[in-house]
């Protein structure tokens, strides 16, 4: 089996700081690290191919620095890595990458499945995998929790869906996105991180994966960020300090009457 | 670059759902979305849902609730959602009618078969979005979203391709209201069988035996890391409890094991829109009020009387949730005697 594994790399978002004046992100000191639901999907590859045999490959587009990214998979057991950076592609919005991965993709030859995790940390919009689908036109199953079986031809997956699961009986090749419950990843061996220190990771700019610049990062990109400002919300609030029991009591009384004339009791 | 000619492309839509032949609650959170858009715009809602035997009587209440036309394609193969049937059936309406705008519930459907066709019909499309806006001068589609962890709020627009696509959370707007009688065109059609084919077959379906309690609840009282115990829950819960209401819990609560993940609510959780949410030992982080701010009334209580979940509440008070929690339990309790 050949698999592929779509990975980016992320700031890691919870020790995120917001730059007040500007609303842009303070780049210092936030640790990049690979996108942890990309982490579940390159452990669902190599589960695969402990399994059925094969190779996995991981691809990721970012600047020169998602070569970690790269490296860090290449530890956890992926057999080779490609990585798509070149000025041309800056700016690309979720069509625009797709677009990009699908040629590089294509390029690297037939694979039998496609794994991303489902949303990134950072963009968070969900739309990359099904978008690479679209473009390589195959089937796609998102919210994958779970593979219950799989041969030559078919994969069988668990999608998890507002009100329980569906069972897929999904056609190779394939594009899945993966949510967490797919099962945590393993860590790099020691062994993994001196493969991924040696391993030679080719970058391809538009040229190599036979992209069209038209077709290629902002100007390529239906949608445009034509505004970032810090979410503010503020109703009138009614403020009624309660710091003894009495005023405990009265706060209550006041409140209670709040609800009665907005009838909610 | 690949753009489209914009001038033939007019009127909004909205991407209803359904489930077994029954219209689902997003359609009409959608309708509510679509009027106030196509309106602005001066232009038509139609309301697109793909289904089999979809209920007659659900399709009229779509119009009462704010459509000018609802086109329900069907077929045996689109009772359950698959991608490319669906996407197959969407791309052909949408390269026969030219829709401007397209919306989509931000569900397991719409953030599936949206990025597909947008891919395949060459269209712009913004996930998740809060806030859906015409753009005075231009009639660009104004598409606001949370970004990096509900940080900032970014806002967006598909300035040359058409259409604009956009889907929004579930939950983050209540129905549109119903006009009993409210006149508009119910289209059903044929879905062509070279649509649909599919290389996915749903073979089985498990329910979760959780139910949606807390989105669907009118009131949500709501757990943070204030009350500083596990077993303090029932403090809360006996709020809630008496309010007939659901139980809420913030992130913090829930990664304490206070609380179960279901119960979170947030960026990272559900979004609720109840008719009054009361928040007790709540600080009000950007991404918890991410999820709960478009409630009716929003009531707070908190020892910190700078704590941002005030910036959003309708009514406060600043004192230790031990002592005003069970007084306020008591207060309701003594006002629902006096009432009867
Ligand atoms: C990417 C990302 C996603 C996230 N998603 C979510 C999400 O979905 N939902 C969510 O909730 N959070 C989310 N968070 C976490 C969020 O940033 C906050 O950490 C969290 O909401 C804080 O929870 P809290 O208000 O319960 O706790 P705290 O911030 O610790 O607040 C506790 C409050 O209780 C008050 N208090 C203390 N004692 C008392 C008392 N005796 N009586 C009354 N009040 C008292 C304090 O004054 C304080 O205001 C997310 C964070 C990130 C980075
Ligand atoms: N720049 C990228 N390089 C490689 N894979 C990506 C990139 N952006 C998104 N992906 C893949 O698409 C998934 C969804 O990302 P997103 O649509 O940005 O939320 C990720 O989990 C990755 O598997």
């Amino acid at each position: 089996m050949r698999i592929l594994c779509p990975i980016k790399q992320v700031p890691e978002t919870s020790s995120v700081k917001m730059d007040e004046a500007t609303g842009t992100m303070i780049r210092e000191g936030v640790e990049a690290i690979v996108n942890p639901l990309d982490l579940y999907a390159v452990e669902a590859a190599l589960r695969l191919r402990e399994s059925q045999g094969g190779e996995v490959v991981a691809l990721s587009m970012g600047p020169p620095a998602a070569m970690t990214a790269l490296r860090e998979v290449i530890a956890m057991g992926c057999d080779s890595a490609v990585l798509l950076s070149n000025r041309a592609f800056a700016g690309s919005d979720t069509w625009a990458t797709g677009r990009a991965l699908s040629a590089a993709i294509r390029k690297l030859g037939h694979f039998d499945l496609i794994l991303c995790g489902e949303r990134a940390t950072d963009g968070d919009t969900g739309q990359v995998g099904p978008g690479i689908a679209a473009f390589l036109d195959l089937p796609v199953a998102t919210y994958v929790g779970g593979i219950d079986e799989v041969d030559a031809k078919h994969i069988r997956v668990r999608r998890l869906v507002e009100d329980g699961h569906e069972v897929l009986d999904v056609e190779l090749p394939a594009v899945l996105t993966v949510v967490k419950e797919i099962g945590e990843a393993r860590l790099p061996t020691l062994r993994g991180k001196r493969r991924a220190r040696a391993a030679e990771i080719p970058i391809w700019g538009p040229d190599e994966v036979s992209a069209p610049r038209e077709e290629v990062g902002l100007n390529a990109s239906p949608t445009r960020v034509v505004k970032i400002f810090k979410p503010k919300v503020a109703r009138a609030c009614r403020k009624v300090v309660a710091k003894d029991e009495s005023a405990v009591q009265a706060a209550v009384g006041e409140l209670v009457a709040f609800l009665k004339s907005k009838e909610v009791i | 670059m690949l753009t489209t000619d914009k001038s033939s492309h007019r009127g909004v839509w909205i991407l209803g759902e359904q489930s077994k032949g029954r219209v689902q609650r997003i359609t009409h959170e959608l309708l509510r979305r679509g009027r106030e858009l196509a309106d602005k715009r001066r232009t038509d809602l139609t309301a697109v849902i793909f289904g089999h035997a979809i209920d007659e009587s659900d399709l009229r209440e779509v119009i009462e609730r704010g459509a000018d036309r609802v086109i329900a394609m069907e077929a045996p193969g689109l009772a359950e959602f698959l991608v490319e049937p669906y996407s197959a059936c969407m791309l052909r309406l949408l390269a026969e009618r030219k829709p401007e705008i397209v919306i989509a519930g931000a569900t397991s459907l719409g953030r599936t078969l949206m990025p597909y066709v947008a891919v395949k019909a060459n269209a712009g499309l913004t996930a998740d979005c809060t806030v859906l806006d015409i753009e005075g001068d231009t009639g660009n589609l104004l598409q606001t979203r949370p970004a990096i962890g509900g940080n900032i709020l970014a806002t967006i627009k598909t300035p040359s391709h058409r259409p604009q696509m956009a889907t929004v959370r579930p939950r983050s707007m209540r129905p549109a209201e119903r006009t009993a009688g409210r006149k508009g065109e119910i289209i059903r059609l044929v879905a062509p069988a070279e649509s649909l084919a599919s290389r996915i077959k749903r073979v089985a379906f498990q329910s979760n035996e959780e139910k949606h309690a807390l989105q669907d609840a009118d009131i949500v009282v709501t757990a943070g890391r204030g009350i500083k115990k596990g077993e303090n829950v029932k403090v809360v819960e006996a709020l809630a409890k008496e309010l007939e209401a659901a139980l809420g819990a913030s992130r913090d609560v829930v990664d304490r094991g206070w609380l179960s993940y279901p119960h979170q609510v947030g960026l990272s959780g559900k979004t609720v829109t109840p008719k009054l949410y009361v928040a007790v030992g709540v600080s009000g982080s950007i991404q918890h009020l991410a999820g709960m701010q478009t409630s009716e009334i929003i009531v707070a209580i908190n020892t910190d009387p700078d704590a941002q979940i005030f910036n959003v509440a309708d009514f406060g008070i600043v004192g230790s949730l031990f002592d005003v929690v069970p007084a306020l339990v008591k207060a309701l309790r003594e006002g629902k005697a006096n009432d009867q």
